[in-house]
Formats: C-alpha cells, sequence, structure tokens
C-alpha cells in the first residue's frame, strides 16, 4: 500500500470488497434504490455505500444503468423505490435543486455549458447562497455588491487553476468540447460541494487534456471534495480511483480497490474481457 | 406615368407625419409594453408566452370592472392595482402547472388562456359586470358619477386647460390635444420605467440566473437553482407588464371590448419584440415605434398612389385592400429581417450566430 495515501483513501481501502459493504466514514448511503423503465430494470442497488473523501469510481458496460443511477441520486429522475442518506440527511423525496443546495453536485456527461453566458457568468452562477438571486434584494445592488465581488474574486481563482482565465469574458458557446469539460467542473466547484458527481468527464475529450483532467479530479480529492464518476476508459479508473463500484444490467455487482476489481472474475466476465477485447479490435 | 409624376402628386408631410405620429402615441406605448413583457418571458427567461394578450385583458378588465363596479371608491390607482393583481392570479394559474412541464406546453396553455378569457368575457352571464358582447362601451362609476376618461384626461391632467379646452400642443403634424398628449407622457414613462426594472433585474444575479435557465433548465437546476420559482417569478412580472399594456390602452380608449383582445395583439406584441431585437434594454421601445410607422406608412404610401392614379388601381390594389396590404408588407419585412439580421435591429448578432451552430 502506497504510503503517502491520506486516512480516508487507506480506510477504503480496508473495506470489504463485496457489494453493498459497510464504509468506515460513508457520506452517501443507498438503500434499495430502483428505476424500470417498461419491463427492463434499469436500477436495482440493494445497498452501497460511498466513502467521504475519496475518488469512487462507477463503472459498468453500456446499458448498465450507471447514468440513470446519477439521474436518480440527484433527481434529474424519479426513483420508483428506495431512499438515500447524504452526509446523514434524508435526500429521498427532495427535488434537484435541493440535493445540489445540500452539497451534492452532478455534471453531465453531454456538457450544459450556458452557450449565450460568458464564461464568467456561467462560473458565478454556481455559488450557493446568493443574496441577489432573490426578487426584491436583486433591485437593491447594495444588498449584493459586495458578494458578487467576492463570488467574482473565486471564480477568477477557479478560473486560473482551469486554464480559463483567458475566456473569461467570451461566450462559453466559443469554447472547445475540452474547455467546456473543464468549465463545467470548475463551476460545479464554485457551489462548494461535498460531494461531486463527474458523469463522463473525459468522454470527447482529446488525450492531452484527459491528463490534465485527471490531475484536476485528484487535485479536488486532495481538498477534501469526495468524487463519484463514471467512466468509461479502464486505464484512466485503474489509475486515479481509490474505490471502484462495477455496475451490471443495474446492479453493484462488485467492489473493490482498483487491483481487487481487476481481479474480480464476476468484473472480468460481465465487462473488462469483453470490453478489452473490443478495445483491442479498434485501431 | 413616369416616378417623377407619381412623386408630384404625394403628401410628404402627410406622408411622414401620420407615420411618425402613428409610432409615439399611446397605442405604440401599449405595444411597447407588452414587448417589454415578452421581453422578459422570452427574450431572458426562454418562456414561450404566445399569450400576451390574456395579460392585457386582465389589466384592462381588472382596471375597468373595478372602477365600474365602484369598487375601492372607483380610483383609477386601486383599479390598475386591481389590474396587475387579476394578472398575477392569470400568472399563476397557468403557469404552477405550465411551468412544471417542458416548454411547449406553456405555449399551448397561454394562447388558450388568453381565448378561455376573451369569450368568457363575452358571455352574457357576464353582462353586469364585464359588459358581455357589448363590452364597456364607456367606462364610468354611475354611483360616483365619473368616467375613467374624464378622470384620467381632465381632472387629473396637467395639461387640460378648462378655458381652452382644445388647446393643443406641438408643431406640424405632431400636434396633439391636452388628452392625447397626457396619456401619451403616461404611456411612454411606464414604458421606460418598465424596461429599466426588468434591465436592472437582469443586470443582478436573479437575471444570471433568469439567463441560465434560457440556456439550459438542466443546468440551472444542477446548480441549486429553484427553476420553476424563477420561471413563475418571470411569468408574474412579465405579465404584470403585460397588463400596464392594457392597462394604459384602456386609459386612452376609455373603453373595453372583448374584441380588442383577440390573438392578433399577441402576433403583433411578437412582431414588435422581433423587430427591435429580444433580449435587448430599448428593443421593444424602437419596435413599437417601427411597427406602427411601418403600419402606416405603407398604408398611407399606397392610399396616396391609388388616389393619384387616374383608375384609382394601383397593381391590382384597389383603396378597400390597403388595410390588409400593410400587414403582408409587414409579414414580408419581418420575414427579410429574420434572414439577414435575425437578433433583430438591436439585437447582439453574436448572440444569434450562437444559436446557428
Amino acid at each position: 500500500m502506497p504510503a503517502d495515501l491520506n486516512a480516508a483513501q487507506q480506510a477504503v481501502r480496508t473495506a470489504d470488497p463485496t457489494p453493498g459493504s459497510a464504509k468506515q466514514d460513508p457520506i452517501l448511503i443507498i438503500d434499495e434504490v430502483s428505476r424500470s423503465f417498461g419491463g427492463l430494470q434499469a436500477v436495482d442497488v440493494k445497498r452501497l455505500e460511498v466513502q467521504r473523501g475519496v475518488i469512487t469510481a462507477f463503472i459498468g458496460p453500456n446499458g448498465a444503468g450507471k447514468t440513470t443511477f446519477f439521474n436518480l441520486l440527484t433527481r434529474f429522475d424519479d426513483p420508483d423505490t428506495g431512499k438515500w442518506q447524504f452526509n446523514g440527511e434524508e435526500l429521498s423525496g427532495k427535488l434537484s435543486h435541493s440535493i445540489a443546495q445540500a452539497g451534492m453536485v452532478r455534471t453531465f456527461q453531454l456538457t450544459k455549458s450556458l452557450g449565450k453566458m460568458s464564461v464568467m457568468d456561467n462560473m458565478m452562477l454556481g455559488a450557493q447562497d446568493q443574496k441577489g438571486e432573490s426578487l426584491f434584494s436583486a433591485l437593491v445592488k447594495g444588498s449584493w455588491k459586495s458578494q458578487e465581488r467576492a463570488v467574482e474574486a473565486k471564480a477568477t481563482e477557479l478560473l486560473g487553476r482551469f486554464n480559463l482565465s483567458h475566456m473569461r469574458d467570451e461566450y462559453a458557446a466559443t469554447l472547445s468540447g475540452g474547455q467546456r469539460k473543464l468549465l463545467e467542473m470548475a463551476r460545479a466547484l464554485m457551489s462548494e460541494p461535498d460531494l461531486i458527481l463527474l458523469d463522463e468527464p473525459m468522454a470527447g475529450v482529446n488525450p492531452a487534456l484527459v491528463q490534465s483532467l485527471l490531475v484536476h479530479v485528484e487535485a479536488l480529492r486532495d481538498e477534501g471534495v469526495s468524487v463519484l464518476f463514471i467512466e468509461h476508459d479502464m486505464d484512466v479508473i485503474m489509475g486515479i480511483s481509490d474505490w471502484i463500484v462495477v455496475l451490471a444490467e443495474g446492479r453493484v455487482i462488485a467492489e473493490g480497490t482498483p487491483e481487487q476489481v481487476s481481479q474480480n472474475n464476476v468484473v472480468i466476465d460481465a465487462y473488462l474481457g469483453t470490453s478489452f477485447a473490443e478495445d483491442e479490435g479498434t485501431p | 406615368m413616369s416616378n417623377l409624376q407619381l412623386l408630384a402628386g404625394f403628401d410628404m408631410s402627410k406622408l411622414f407625419g401620420d407615420s411618425i405620429r402613428a409610432g409615439i402615441n399611446v397605442q405604440s406605448a401599449a405595444f411597447a409594453l407588452g414587448a417589454v413583457g415578452l421581453n422578459l418571458h422570452y427574450g431572458f427567461t426562454g418562456l414561450l408566452n404566445v399569450g400576451m394578450v390574456a395579460f392585457m385583458a386582465a389589466g384592462s378588465y381588472g382596471m375597468a370592472i373595478i372602477f365600474t363596479q365602484g369598487l375601492l371608491g372607483g380610483s383609477i390607482l386601486l383599479g390598475i392595482l386591481g389590474g396587475l393583481v387579476f394578472a398575477t392570479i392569470i400568472a399563476l394559474l397557468v403557469g404552477i402547472p405550465a411551468l412544471r412541464l417542458r416548454s411547449d406546453y406553456l405555449a399551448i396553455t397561454t394562447i388558450a388562456i388568453g381565448e378561455v378569457m376573451r369569450i368568457s368575457f363575452r358571455s352574457r352571464r357576464l353582462l353586469d359586470i364585464t359588459g358581455g358582447p357589448f363590452g364597456l362601451p364607456s367606462i364610468e362609476d354611475r354611483s360616483a358619477d365619473i368616467s375613467l376618461a374624464d378622470r384620467i384626461g381632465r381632472d387629473w391632467n396637467p395639461l387640460f386647460n378648462v378655458d381652452d379646452p382644445t388647446r393643443t400642443f406641438g408643431f406640424w403634424k405632431l400636434a396633439f390635444d391636452g388628452k392625447t398628449l397626457w396619456l401619451m407622457i403616461i404611456g411612454w414613462t411606464i414604458v421606460v420605467l418598465c424596461s429599466l426594472l426588468v434591465w436592472k433585474l437582469i443586470q443582478s444575479p436573479w437575471g444570471r440566473v433568469i439567463k441560465a435557465i434560457r440556456e439550459d433548465e438542466d443546468a440551472a437546476r444542477a446548480l441549486g437553482k429553484n427553476v420553476f420559482s424563477y420561471k413563475l417569478q418571470s411569468l408574474v412580472i412579465g405579465g404584470c407588464i403585460g397588463a400596464l399594456a392594457g392597462i394604459v390602452r384602456t386609459l386612452d380608449s376609455g373603453f373595453v371590448e372583448s374584441n380588442q383582445f383577440k390573438p392578433q395583439t399577441t402576433f403583433f406584441i411578437w412582431t414588435v419584440l422581433i423587430l427591435g431585437g429580444a433580449a435587448s434594454k430599448w428593443g421593444p421601445v424602437l419596435g413599437a415605434f417601427l411597427f406602427w410607422f411601418i403600419l402606416v406608412f405603407f398604408e398611407e404610401l399606397l392610399r396616396q398612389i391609388i388616389s393619384s392614379s387616374s383608375d384609382m388601381v394601383f397593381l391590382g390594389l384597389e383603396a378597400n385592400d390597403v388595410g390588409r396590404m400593410r400587414l403582408i408588407i409587414m409579414g414580408i419585412m419581418l420575414a427579410a429581417l429574420m434572414v439577414w439580421r435575425p437578433q433583430g435591429i438591436l439585437g447582439k448578432k453574436e448572440e444569434a450566430l450562437l444559436d446557428a451552430r
């Protein structure tokens, strides 16, 4: 076990590598969440605990229900059954904006940059508890001016970190695909989340940018933000994640450290075997 | 007939004078107000409101009913307040169910509520309140023996002179009597105040959320914004501005009648907004001026051409075709504008280009 791991990373590595296992300090506890589309059981997760302060990856073949699961947890879709607790707070039954306000913020597989707004406005939108966002204070500039300046300073700092400073006054629609991914991640960070859910943050990004995105994701963890992300690229996942949850046909079929998961026969059958074979077949 | 001969028979001062007059009169201010409200709905929030006329009707009828029934003491200001409350109720009735759904549902609901209101107001069952099919030809509080037109045009009018009631203000073709000028001042003042109010809101963090909803509702939601609440706020504020449009028009005309609130009024207001440029600060104002200027200009132009030609026909058009022809010309100009300047006259070109990606 590498010596430079933080306490949370070490803790999760000693957790029981079976589906639904208990974690030492879970930030998110999921019970019996299910969703079916007609006859198709898209998600059926009996129990899952997500460790605080580490990077947890969701993997699984296409159609495994990863994105649907994300949508359910953030209430962009309604589960048929299930409960989930975040930071000890019951989130099931809350609406998506309340879930984000509680500190669980997501990004989307297809980036949702707000095209006709400047990059800076995109960033500043992310900040929570802004006084000027309520109708009546909006008309009294004095009531939100100082907060606005603080939000802008923070956005400037984050844009610098994500190498977007030179684009701050441009329309977000003029950004490249990779820059939009960066912007979306940076914007989510403006809300100071406890847990950030990244839906395929590396999809459609050129390989050079993938490295820098990975560095950003690791930096998040090192600042104490818990990260939950969906990713297809196995090499990326193995290098960066502290814990991997494998989904297939809507169920959690395995959990474990990258080493444990890559040696798990169930996983190899369900995902790795076919996936690697396909990868070799494509130029 | 040569072009020069054609021009010689023209009354240029009437042509331009009447057009400018139409562009700045009270009717134009009412359309500008409607477009300011629609600009908040569509230009900034992305709400497809195809029933602006419903809010105008709520404002007009709300004020007229309160005034004629002698409720609240027949005061104009309280009447206006009543119109705004009525518009707010309509906005909530439409918005609470429809704003939870996809944007097209709001379009269907708003166009329907406009017609529902117009046809209900025409109903004979409401004869005592709305005047049914006859409307309220003179908005007056009979118990107190005062009419809305007198109150606003005479009692409250600083430009009204008892000794010389027919005195006019202005010059050339732009001379107005005291009542018209006073209502123009009221109307355009409300237009400017509402434009500034909307602009101030849009420049605030509130406006940032509103624009984010226009761009992508889900993104706003994922960042913790209560999208439904913001859309409802926008619908109510824009709806109240729309109600003011109806109120200004009614203050000017002194009567209400359900046919003033046909669906085409909504589409004229859309034309005004698109001409001037959606999501711009003064687009609705310029749009309203141009809309009425163009309509009257071509009407007058065609009329003069036809009456100066020997057989009273021009390109197969006769004098009574002019009213329809001016709308056709407006439509062609709008289509041409969409091709060459889709952002409208004051809209931002870059933003329109981003849409095309």
